[in-house]
């Protein structure tokens, strides 16, 4: 019988690949953008899996807000990826220190 | 039983798509994964019994992020073997951060199991005899308004974001002057000329 730990499992293990994801591609900004989806579906999996083994219903309607925020942080991400594509000529973020931070 | 073997199958699929989305060598096919990803997630949460996220979140993420991140990844020209360099020199780091994660996340889960939580103070218990979406609904317009309200907010600022920020105004373009079309009169268009007879008209 599948019970609530294990949806807690698949989406602990999609929340370490995503970390992983963030760490391997250390230069890609496009693939670091996607593992931070895969971070937030994991938490998405989580909300819905503890809304469904305590039959509240919160958890799903808190999971369309972390949806609505991923999908405003993807925009906004590749729109700074693109603009900086342009001036750069280069998405590599290994060696961002422009502003000298 | 199906629903465990349907369980199994979307629970492999996404974190071996997940894993392929990160080890990929290419970005388009990392895309392509990650749209794999998005659509076993959605069966996980259809067998949760959460019907209108799961369709949401084919709808948002399929639809519309993962197309975002593949016209990106297209759009631009870039080197990516250059941006590979680097990937074995990491992973000794990322696998470290990785099992301590996943250890912590496993302890989580372990002491989450032996109980301890109160789980009788539910805000928003679930009703069984109307539709999942119904129910999500019945909540989202009427006690978190507020919430959803500011998530249209959150959109629609990243919206603006978004635009304001990739907008480029090229130089040089002919575009229509509406309101100089407006302020034009009849008496700066035209001019009245009373040429003589057998003469030319000189404008």
């Amino acid at each position: 019988m599948i019970s609530v730990g294990h949806y807690l499992a698949v989406s602990a293990v999609l929340f370490t690949l995503g970390v992983l994801g963030i760490f391997i591609n250390r230069k890609n900004i496009i693939v670091i953008l996607m593992a931070i989806e895969l971070i937030l579906l994991a938490v998405n999996i989580n909300l819905v899996a503890f809304s469904a083994a305590l039959n509240d219903l919160v958890g799903q309607v808190f999971s369309m807000f972390v949806l609505t925020v991923a999908a405003g942080e993807a925009a906004i991400g590749l729109a700074i990826l693109v603009i900086y594509f342009r001036g750069r000529g280069t998405i590599a973020v290994d060696d961002a220190n422009r502003m000298k931070g | 039983m199906i629903q465990v073997a349907a369980f199994w199958l979307f629970a492999t699929l996404v974190i071996a798509s997940a894993a392929m989305v990160i080890f990929a060598r290419n970005p388009v096919h990392s895309v392509m994964w990650l749209i794999l990803a998005f659509f076993n997630a959605a069966g996980l949460m259809l067998l949760a019994g959460a019907e209108f996220i799961a369709m949401l979140l084919v709808i948002v993420y399929v639809g519309a992020v993962a197309v975002l991140f593949l016209f990106v990844v297209m759009m631009l020209d870039i080197d990516f073997a250059e941006l590979r360099a680097g990937f074995v020199r990491y992973l000794p780091l990322g696998a470290l951060v990785a099992i301590i994660l996943a250890a912590e996340l496993v302890f989580a889960v372990g002491a989450w199991s032996a109980g301890g939580i109160d789980l009788a103070a539910r805000a928003a218990p679930a009703v069984t005899d109307k539709s999942n979406i119904q129910q999500i609904g019945e909540l989202l317009y009427t006690k978190y308004i507020f919430l959803f309200e500011a998530a249209g907010i959150v959109l629609l600022v990243a919206m603006i974001g978004a635009i304001v920020l990739t907008h480029r105004s090229r130089g040089g373009v002919r575009t229509q002057n509406i309101s100089a079309q407006n302020q034009r009169r009849p008496e700066d268009a035209t001019r009245l000329v009373d040429p003589g007879v057998g003469q030319g008209v000189q404008l």
